[in-house]
Order: C-alpha cells, then structure tokens, then sequence
C-alpha cells in the first residue's frame, strides 16, 4: 500500500505522525480485523483511498469484500462492539477534513457523527427504530446537533420529509416506520441522515432492497441532494449499474484489500484487473445486444481468515497461468498506477493486461 | 471447505450425464395453459374472523406455456408474481380460473391428486438459506423426492444423488455434508440439484439468483441454461431484474398489481415495447455505462408507489401513474390484445403502437402529474415513435392495394393543414381521424396514415407548444408539415424507414409549396436522418 501513497496524493509514508492532507477524506491503510474463535477474519486489509468534497466515490465488491466494515469503519461504528469480550482491531488512519477519526476522542467522533457524516443503511426497516414515529427520529437526530425545541427541529422534519419527495410530509411526519413503503422508508433514512447537511454521505447499499423503479427516483434524489448541499459520497454497491450512474470514482474490492481504483471511465473502458474483467462480464447488460452466455467468475469468494497467499484473486483467476516477469507467486501484488489516478493490483505486466482487455475480454462483453 | 474442493465443486457440469435423462417433449407444444387464474387472499377481522376484503393478489391471468421455452416473468415487488409461481405449481389453490398442465386441469385437484404430477412440475426457490433444511444433508435433501415418489432410480437413490450433483456442478463426494457448509450459489445449485431429481417437465424458478452475488448470479444463470440445453426443461422464471430476465428468457410477461400487461417476444418487449409500464420499468433500469450517466433525462420516473392490491386502481391498475392516462383508462380495463405478432399488451393507448382509443386526448389530472416527471425527450420520442409505427401500419396498408404514392403526399399534409387551421381543436382532428380509423379499420390505406399523422401532430404539439405556436404564426402549411416531421424524424430512426417515406413526401410537398428558408432546413435534417436510419435498421 504505501506505493501508493507515493505514487497517489502527495503524502509520504502513511505513519502515525504523516500531515494532514489536502483532500476532504483520506483513508490510508485502514485495517479493520476481527479476532474469532476460527482465526482473525482480515475484512479490510489495507485500503487506501482519497474524497473531494462534491465528488462520488463507488466502492464495488462481492459480499465479504469488505465494503461495508470500510463504510462502518469511517463512521467509528466499529468500537461498539464491546458488548463481546472482542472488539474489532483497527489500524491505519482515516482523516475527515484535517481530523484523524481512529485517534480521536470518541466523543469528538461522536459530534461529528450524523453532523459532518452521516450514513444511509441498507435496510431501512432494521435501520429505523420500529417504536418510533418517522418524525420523532428525524428531530432526535436534529436536536442532538442542533440546540433548538422540538417544534423548530419537528419543522424541519418535515421540511426534510418533503424535500425526499414524500407526499404529504405534514402527516406522514407522525407515521410509524411500518406504514412506510420500503421506498419511503429509504426516503426517510435519507431525510434523517441528511438533516444536519452532512458533508460526508456513505451509502451502503442504498437500493438493494428496492424496486427498479423505486431505485431510480433514490438515485436521482441522492444525486439531486448531492448537488445541492455539495458532500462527499460514498456509494457502496454489488450493482456496477449503480455505480456507473452515481460514481466519479471507482474502487473494486475484492478479499479485503482494493484491487483496482481509478476514475469511473477508466475502470469501466479500460479496467486493468481480472477481477473487474469477470464482475463486467458476469451482469448481462440491457444496453448490449444480447450475448450467448455470461462469462462468470469461476469458484466463490475467498474466506477472509485464510486468504489466499500473494493474490488473494489468484485461484479464481483465468489468467493465473500466464507467465509473469519476476514475479514469485506467493508474493502480494501492490496497487501500481496503470494510467492517471488509475491503479490495479496485478502480477501480469501493464502490456500483457492491456492485449487481454482488447482482444479477448472487451469484445466479449 | 479446502478451496481447492469449491473450486472443483463449481466446474460446469460434464455433458454426459445430460442424455440419459433426455424425455422428448414435443417442443412448442403447449405444456401449461393458465385462464382467467385468480387469487384473493382474504382479510379477516374482529372476534368472528368475518372477512372484510381481499388482497388482489393475483387478478385474472392468461398465457400459454410452451415446451422447451423460459417464459419470464417481471415486475415490482407486490406485483403477484410469485404467488403466480406458486399457483402454477399448485402450492397454493386458486381463487378462480383455470390451470391446465398437458392438457389435464389441475386447478382444483388435492394433495393426492397433485402428487404423481409433482415429478413434472418442480420449483426452485429464491432464497438458497431458507429452502434447505438444515438438519437434513444433502444426500438426504435431493433423495428425497425420490422416496416421496416412490421411485427407484437405476443403480439406486444414491447414486442418482451423486449423479445429479455432479451435473449441478457439485462435487459428488458431498453427499454426506449439511447445508451449512456451503457457499449461497452452490446451495441455490442444491436446490436445482433437488428440482432436477425426477426429471420435471416444468420447472418454476422464483428469483432463482436474485439472492447471489453477481459473479456467482453469472454462474448460476449459465447453470440453467445448460440445462435447459440437455434436458430439454422448460422455465417459467419469476425475476424483478430485467436484464436478468432478458438474458435467460424466450417470451416475458410484464406483471402489474396481479395482471399482465404485457406479454411479448423477448426481442420485441425489449426493442419495441408497448405498455408504457413497461417502458418506465425498463429506463429505470441503471446501465453500467459511466458515459450514459448524463443521459439522466432518458429515464421516466414513475411517481409514488405501487397501490395496494387491496383496493386495486378500477380500469387500467396502472392509470394512476401513467403519463398517458384518459378517461377510458380510468373507466375501462384494457384487454390483453396480440397488437403485434408474438406481443400482447394491455394499454389504451400503447407506446410503439398506434393508439387503441385515439379519440380520448384528455389527459387525467394524474397523468398531468405523472408526466412533469417524465422528461420531454422521453415524451417526444413517445409521441413519435408511436407516430411512426402508425404511418407504417398506413403505409403497409397503401402499399397492399397499390396506391401509396398517390395517397401519401395528400394524406402527410392534410392533417398537418387541420392543425394549423387552429391549434386549439387539435382534440378535433385527434377524433376525425379516430372516427375514419374506425370506419375503415380492414383497408387502412388512407385512413390509417391520415390519422397516423394528425397523431403526431397532435402529440408534438404537446411537447413542442413553444415551436408550434411561432411556426402557427407564420401560417404556412409547409412549416406545419415541418414541424411534424422535424419532430418525428430524428427520434424514428431505429423504428422504421416507413416512417421516412411519409415524412419524405410530406417534405417534398412542403418544398414545393413555399420557399422559406425552413423548407431548406427541413430537408436537411431529412438528409441527416435518413442517412442514419439503415444501419440502424440492420439490427
């Protein structure tokens, strides 16, 4: 990881003491691992990454790449697990707007939490409290931030209720989560979390639950709120149609670890990881004629307590076989810019990815 | 599991196995008829359970099945689409109608009376976690029909287990493990497996890989399509992911609130599609193309959620949010009509399609509201490809008793001179047209292309008001005919090269009527289109 930092933003040696940086988040070398009774699951290990505020970045990945303990990791969510004798073990930095979040006073972290970054669940039906109107949670969430009585933060529910586009918000502010639709539901997670203008956004998996149809106006709707309060986004999806929608940038995670990040074009036209290569080929595409068969990934996703020496794609990838420069294969291939702000972390040389790509992947696709 | 044991256990299934299983339906035989099939769920309340509603779940369904084909079925959640799986597999017992599997009506037939058909018609379920009992091994799991049937397989029921594990692209040495010691698609592979045991003639799959990730979706997918292959299965598939459903299925039915409202020909419901609900559901599909995030406006929105099948919308379930909903819509239910060959569809006022009640032109309040949403693009390429699939309809008709040339030119203009006469009567030449439409339904020929065009004028004037009015003021009837066919033109292009012939003449006429400089314009735009249209077309 620390090639990357080199050769990424402008920083040195990702240490404990290394300056703040330039960008609105910087994650680096974030690890998040999980001491069971099997072995240490390693779900992040070591990801790096840099947000601007009003840009979007996509993190994809299969379930149990690691994408939603990073998202759960940036929001300081991990610590709670003190209710076990375990607690997740973090390392690395993750720095919002000049502050370290993983050295920090968790009570600072805490006023900063839903404030400066707020979060958008997956299930909004888990996520809300069912005992609880709609309106009661929206205010919580506003008051704890904000020093203003209940009928001041109650109005402004409401003026976020309708800014999500939920029919008559008046009412429906004193609604109880189960008579929500599960797009309205979504609408009024989206409400509460961006009720304090948070300029850090993290969506995970905000429309897996949905219809298509639902999930257009969501994905229009964050779009929409992203232009008008300017955050940072973080889209966390399995849907590469998702991303392509929202996302400036990409990152493709895969066993814990990123194997390919660069801006949203690039990792869509010209991807430099097999692993991209078989995400793109699994989905079959509307806007494709259609093909003769998918070209699935072979085997399933690595289990994190042993991850595979050196690549952890390396059984499940076509293209292990072909021979590499001086490249052990038990060895790790780092993340190495293979075009501007574009990295991928593979053993194959640049020219060997780049004649796959075109000859034998792109065509099929 | 050693990873060396998962990567073995996914490998595709060895082809051999596939020819001793082999039955020989005749394909294209009608394997399931489904009429009228109707399921209510009743809502009962207070102390004496007295029934006070009904959930609609599922409304008065038809279609065929076919012998060696996948039928796809989409839509929303709440839509009925399952529950149609289940009553097609008689997991549950239906309300009304009929359903018919080879012939014999199994609509009402008992446990009993189901049982020798249950080796014929077999599920896969979505949920790979839940539909595997965790106390049973696998083994155990997919023997069991063979020991519910009574049926005892050649070389015995162990045998077959492993055999058929190995064609699911299973390692046949896990008989003996638990479920909880796979992976989700290897256990969606058990499932199929387990379907797979008697050797079905139908198989139902409800959300079969909408529980997967996405490199393992691909697996599974090309796993049954393999299989229909070497079996020779027939799918009925149950799926909320359109491109899914594209990639797996030969016909699709679009499913709203209980009802179909479109059924169709893959190639045509995904090229062509008629019920405008099938269209928003298609453009609401995100496209992994970061170029096409700009082209945001493509996509129609639909407004607010799906109503409740309790109280189910009257006429047309989906005119409460239908940008194109009239009072007929409201009033009346739109029957499920062949409209194409291979398309059924169920709209008034169809997308594609010349429109099934032309003379109702006022919008529903609701349709005003439904439409802020869908962008004017969208709303222009509506008006105009349906323009265009009518004026080839006309000119197909005036092709046949050979009088096309004749009547094109006169037919283009006319309308267009109507409009200008006065725009605000557009209403009026929408019914003319609808009333010699109707009147001459079986010849077509003038009448069918005279409507087609006060259609699109009619309809581009909506979306283009602002144009209109100025090129009104100009008075000229050859900017009218520009206007329609300016309209019409740039969107057709991969619709037909019919529609080109009649705005061509439309434009011939308007250049030799007047000399205005948008008469040049015109035709360069023509030039422009007509250029673009045959490769276009090639597909």
């Amino acid at each position: 990881m620390t090639e990357l930092s080199k050769s990424g933003a402008a920083v040195g040696e990702p240490t404990a003491a290394s300056p703040a940086p330039s960008a609105f988040l910087e994650v680096r070398d974030l690890k998040v691992h999980f001491p069971t009774d099997d072995g240490l699951v390693k779900s992040v290990d070591g990801l790096t990454f840099q947000l601007e505020k009003g840009k979007t970045l996509g993190i994809v990945g299969e379930s149990g790449s690691g994408k939603s303990v990073t998202s759960l990791g940036i929001m300081g969510l991990h610590t709670a697990g003190q209710y076990g004798k375990r607690k997740a073990q973090i390392s690395g930095e993750i720095w919002l707007d000049g502050t370290e979040l993983l050295s920090a006073d968790p009570d600072h972290v805490r006023k900063l939490r839903g404030r400066q970054m707020a979060m958008i669940f997956q299930d909004p039906l888990s996520a809300l409290h069912p005992y609880y109107t709609i309106g009661q949670q929206i205010v919580e969430a506003y008051r704890i931030h904000h020093d203003v009585d209940k009928k001041t933060a109650k109005r402004r529910a409401v003026e976020m209720l309708d800014r999500v586009g939920i029919p008559q918000p008046d009412k429906r502010v004193d609604n109880y989560p189960h008579e929500f639709s599960g797009g309205m539901r979504q609408r009024a997670m989206i409400a509460m979390s961006l009720v304090n203008n948070p300029e850090l956004l993290i969506a995970d998996e905000p429309t897996t639950a949905l219809d298509v149809t639902v999930q257009a106006q969501i994905l229009d709707l964050i779009r929409d709120l992203q232009k008008e309060f300017g955050s940072a986004v973080i889209i966390i999806t399995h849907d590469l149609g998702v991303v392509a929608e929202l996302a400036d940038d990409l990152l493709v995670m895969y066993g814990g670890r990123c194997v390919e990040r660069g801006p949203a074009e690039k990792v869509f036209y010209e991807p430099r990881h097999p692993y991209t290569w078989g995400l793109l080929g699994s989905m079959p595409r509307l806007d494709r004629d259609q093909q003769e068969r998918l070209i699935p990934v072979k085997g399933s996703p690595p289990s994190l307590i042993n991850v595979p020496s050196g690549c952890a794609f390396n059984p499940r990838c076509p293209y292990a076989d072909v021979p590499k420069d001086n490249v052990t294969r038990t060895v790790r291939p780092e993340l190495a810019e293979v075009g501007s702000k574009h990295w991928a972390a593979c053993h194959m040389s640049q020219e060997q990815r780049e004649r796959i790509w075109t000859e034998e992947i792109a065509p099929k696709l | 599991m050693s990873d060396k044991a998962k990567d073995e256990a996914v490998a595709i299934p060895a082809q051999s196995d596939g020819t001793t299983l082999t039955k020989d339906p005749a394909p294209g035989e009608v394997l399931l008829k489904v009429t009228g099939l109707q399921k209510h769920f009743p809502i009962k309340k207070g102390l004496l359970q007295r029934q006070v509603g009904a959930v609609h779940a599922v409304d008065g369904l038809d279609f065929e099945v076919r012998a060696g084909e996948t039928l796809g079925v989409v839509g929303e959640s709440g839509c009925g689409k399952s529950t149609m799986g289940r009553l097609i597999t008689r997991l549950l017992e239906p309300t009304g109608g009929k359903v018919e599997f080879e012939g014999k009506d199994i609509t009402h037939l008992g446990v009993g009376g189901m049982r020798p058909l249950r080796r014929d018609v077999q599920m896969i379920f979505q949920d790979p976690y839940s539909s595997l009992n965790p106390r049973h091994t696998i083994g155990t799991i997919i023997g069991a029909p063979f020991k519910l049937q009574g049926v005892e397989p050649e070389g015995g029921i162990k045998k077959e287990v492993q055999r058929l594990l190995s064609v699911v692209g299973l390692n046949p040495e896990h008989y003996n493990r638990y479920p909880h010691e796979f992976s989700g698609g290897q256990r969606q592979r058990i499932g199929i497996a387990r379907a797979l045991a008697l050797n079905p003639k139908l198989v139902v799959a409800d959300e079969p890989v909408s529980a997967l990730d996405v490199s393992i979706q691909a697996q599974v997918v090309n796993l049954l399509d393999d299989l229909q292959q070497e079996l020779g299965l027939t799918y009925v598939i149950i799926a909320h992911d359109l491109s899914v459903v594209r990639h797996v299925s030969d016909r699709i039915a679009v499913m709203y609130l209980g009802k179909i409202v479109e059924l169709a020909d893959r190639d045509l419901l995904y090229k062509t599609p008629m019920h405008p609900y099938t269209k928003a559901l298609m453009s609401a599909v995100p496209i992994p193309d970061p170029a096409r995030k700009s082209a945001k406006s493509e996509r129609i929105l639909l407004k607010g959620d799906v109503p409740s099948p309790i109280s189910p919308p009257s006429g047309c379930r989906f005119h409460t949010r239908c940008w194109k909903a009239t009072e007929i819509c409201k009033t009346t239910e739109p029957p499920l009509l062949e409209l194409r060959p291979g398309q059924q569809v169920a709209c008034h006022h169809p997308e594609n399609f010349e429109d099934q009640a032309p003379q109702d032109t006022v919008l529903l309040s609701d349709a005003k509201e439904a439409a802020e949403l869908v962008s004017d693009e969208a709303l222009a390429e509506s008006a105009a490809t349906s323009a265009a699939v009518a004026a080839e309809m006309g000119v197909s008709g005036a092709g046949d008793t050979e009088t096309a040339e004749s009547a094109e030119p006169e037919t283009a203009t006319e309308p267009a001179e109507s409009e200008t006469a006065s725009e605000s009567t557009k209403a009026d030449a929408g019914s003319e047209s609808a009333e010699s439409e109707t009147a001459s339904e079986s010849t077509k020929a003038e009448a069918g292309s005279e409507s087609a065009e006060a259609e699109a004028g009619s309809e581009s004037a909506e979306s283009e008001t602002a144009s209109e009015s100025t090129k009104a003021e100009a008075g000229s009837e050859s900017a009218e005919a520009e206007a329609g066919s300016e309209s019409a033109e740039p969107e057709t292009a991969s619709e037909s090269t019919k529609a080109e012939a009649a705005s061509e003449s439309a434009e011939a006429d308007a250049a030799s009527e007047s000399t205005e400089p948008e008469a040049a314009e015109a035709e360069s735009t023509e030039a422009e289109a007509a250029e673009s249209e045959p490769p276009a077309k090639e597909k």
